[in-house]
């Protein structure tokens, strides 16, 4: 392409603006929708009766109040949650029976009659295979509840008046009130929650809904929460209650992760991010009934099989890395061994535990994999019978094994919480950060909404810890 | 105005030839024309493409979902056809990174169809932004979305006077259930093909003086750039002082 001299056409826009007044902006924009409402006024009809939007206006009355709007906020989570904590249990436990039970040793014993040397069986059928075995059987049937369900809420179009709710609250913390959309899509997957940060104008505010959008709880750890909340909460109740204890603490570590939001956007709005709060206008779509076959397809398909598949890519090359690192032996111990030992007393001043924290470091690329990581080192490091050797994750039939295996591990109440809050307060998975990257680029900003967190979490299960050995 | 009328849905039941669509997923190599979605946030943009595409964008009813442009094709009678899908945007004055990448496509991209997605219950307010996309481009297709919702609004839309005035081709659809599809898919063929030859509505309630200077430097425009198609609109940003467009000026990514 050439360069082109346009200097004269320049000079003649400049000296045309001064002869035109500031007034340009607004009179084109007075003759646009002067224009539009001449077309319209010719094209355009409306019979009496607008029934509809005096529908739609009713509901938002309710549902955007200040006295029902969260209240009904929290109802609806509520309501999500508990079908998925209830509905996910049997079609897990069958997966765990054909996955783990059934298939796992037919491939032991095909790889044995087949001859196959015991470090490659080991390899590929202790390793890869459980690892992405576990994920499914754990992973699969939460998301397949939860993802349409929240696709369902999407398409009749409530998020927006969630928004709506919010923006008060994130106004005073110094961020944007879009923030609040962005903080929703976090709810489904952190990476996707940092690119929708794009609707929001001002540099300053996106940061900022960048840097916390980690604190909305991701389909990757909903699992990890819902599991450990059921095995652990549930259990310090009478058992007619403990589905709804197990209900009421995932809520709350979902709301406490909110909390961190609000507080970290307001504390770096006050510090490092200083500006004013800009001003929007948010449509609120009227409600559209929800095409429930088709969303219930398409969020299968498309939602639920794309996230487990991302698990699954993850997960075979973890189970790998475990079986590896439970394999080698430097001296008398293998690495993982030499591992969660170097990490145990710094764990246990978190009120953790080594396996934990050599979980968290393995599932960097995937938060979906920690649970099933845990077990594996878990069984591996205090040798309890069931598995097949070092390093393997053994038979998981029902979630009793699991609490077996994490008792065994020494895991008390204590330790199930912090997970709970460990899990919500450390780094973004590495395609999150990634992401981060791409959208900010800038290796500052990147460095400091991965590392914020992970320190938050050190701080937060430190203090519980000390003051829960207080009493 | 020679516009050729918009045809009515039985009309074009005939000439549309089912059989010569294909759903051509995310393989956009090769095509013929290069067609834009464009319009106001949560209009259905999305559910249009995808019921072209065959593709399963991520949709959902809340303004702002989508923020990167997604693309895919289709093949109709033998042509090949690239769908760019918009991020929604109120207007082309902005300056969210969402909005940008919908105005520099519009501009740069220079698709050979752009299809403007407006929600036919909030017509006069999503002619802010038809209006503006008008000035760029003379190859465009009002789709009149959310037509079922409009119905039970008892909103009624005389899509003949609509066209006429807006000098494109206007199709009434509810994509969520694929109604006016097929027509949507026959009228971007004629558009592309030069069939139906569309005289878009340039604004006109512009006062005066400012008529005048954007006349003068329209003109000005033109006899630096021969040929150009969208002078007029060219002026008014340059008018505006927009730095971006003189840059795109000078090294002639414009024209």
């Amino acid at each position: 392409m050439t360069k082109k001299n346009i200097d004269h056409i320049i000079e003649l826009s400049n000296e045309l603006r001064w002869q035109i007044g500031d007034d340009f902006h607004d009179n084109l924009t007075e003759g646009i929708y002067a224009d539009a409402a001449n077309i319209v006024k010719d094209s355009v009809h409306t019979e009496k009766g607008k029934k509809r939007f005096r529908l739609d206006s009713k509901i938002d009355k309710i549902v955007t109040s200040k006295t029902f709007g969260f209240p009904i906020m929290f109802l609806i989570l509520g309501v999500v949650l508990w079908l998925t904590i209830i509905g996910a249990n049997y079609p897990s436990s069958m997966l765990a029976n054909l996955l783990l039970d059934t298939i796992h040793p037919a491939l032991k014993s095909g790889a044995s009659s087949i001859g196959m040397p015991w470090w490659l069986d080991g390899f590929l059928i202790d390793g890869v295979y459980l690892a992405v075995a576990w994920v499914i059987a754990v992973m699969l049937p939460p998301m397949a509840i939860f993802f349409p369900l929240f696709t369902l809420l999407e398409d009749f179009g409530y998020l927006p008046r969630v928004a709506f709710n919010l923006d008060n609250l994130f106004k005073k913390s110094g961020a944007h009130g879009k923030q609040a959309l962005t903080m929703s899509m976090g709810f489904g997957c952190n990476a996707a929650g940092v690119v929708a940060t794009r609707i929001i104008d001002s540099p300053r505010e996106r940061l900022i809904a960048i840097i916390t959008n980690n604190f909305s709880l991701c389909n990757g750890r909903w699992p990890t929460q819902i599991l450990i909340a059921t095995i652990f909460i549930g259990a310090v109740v009478p058992s007619s209650f403990s589905s709804v204890a197990a209900l009421l603490s995932v809520i709350g570590i979902a709301v406490l992760g909110m909390a961190f939001m609000f507080l970290t956007s307001w504390a770096l709005s006050k510090t490092v991010l200083k500006g004013e709060v800009s001003t929007f206008n948010l449509e609120l779509p009227p409600y559209r009934p929800p095409r429930f076959w088709k969303t219930l397809y398409t969020s299968l398909i498309d939602r639920t099989l794309i996230v487990l598949w991302r698990a699954i890519v993850f997960a075979a090359p973890a189970g790998a890395v475990i079986w590896l690192i439970s394999n080698i032996f430097i001296g008398d111990v293998s690495i993982a061994v030499w591992l969660i030992d170097s990490f145990d007393g710094f764990g246990w001043l978190l009120g953790l535990n080594g396996v934990i924290l050599l979980a968290y470091i393995v599932a960097i690329p995937a938060n979906e994999i920690v649970i099933p990581t845990i077990l594996m080192l878990t069984v591996m490091a205090t040798g309890i019978s069931g598995g097949e050797g070092a390093g393997v994750m053994f038979e998981l039939d029902s979630m009793d094994a699991t609490t077996d295996i994490l008792k065994a591990g020494g895991w008390t109440l204590l330790t199930a919480i912090n997970l709970m809050l460990f899990s919500l307060l450390h780094n973004p998975c590495s395609t999150t950060i990634y992401t981060i990257y791409k959208e900010t680029k800038s290796t500052k900003w990147t460095v400091v909404a991965s590392v914020l967190p992970v320190i938050l979490g050190f701080i937060v299960t430190f203090l519980v810890a000390q003051i829960w050995r207080l009493f | 105005m020679d516009t050729k009328a918009v045809k009515s849905a039985c009309e074009t039941c005939g000439h549309f030839n089912a059989d010569g669509l294909k759903k051509l997923g995310i393989k956009t190599d090769n095509f013929d024309f290069v067609v834009a979605l464009a319009g106001n946030p949560n209009t259905g943009k999305s559910t249009v493409f995808n019921a072209l595409t065959g593709l399963r964008q991520h949709t959902g009813n809340w303004p702002g979902k989508t923020v990167t442009r997604a693309e895919g094709g289709f093949q109709y009678n033998e042509q090949k056809y690239k769908l760019v899908d918009l991020p929604g945007t109120y207007s082309l004055l902005s300056t969210s990174t969402d909005e940008e990448v919908a105005r520099d496509f519009l501009l740069f991209g220079r698709p050979d169809v752009t299809v403007i997605v407006a929600d036919a219950n909030r017509l006069e307010r999503n002619l802010n932004l038809v209006l503006q996309i008008l000035e760029i481009t003379d190859k465009a297709v009002l789709c009149l979305n959310l037509m079922d919702e409009a119905k039970r609004n008892n909103i009624v839309i005389d899509q003949r006077t609509l066209a006429r005035d807006l000098g494109i081709p206007v199709v009434a659809t509810s994509a969520r259930y694929n109604e006016g599809v097929p027509e949507l898919i026959q009228t971007i063929s004629e558009v592309a093909n030069g069939t139906i030859i569309c005289k878009p509505h340039r604004i006109k309630n512009v006062p005066p003086n400012i008529e005048k200077a954007v006349k003068k430097l329209s003109a000005e425009i033109e006899k630096e750039f021969p040929g150009i198609s969208n002078s007029r609109w060219i002026a008014f940003r340059l008018l505006e002082g927009d730095s971006q467009i003189i840059e795109a000026l000078k090294t002639g990514e414009l024209v």
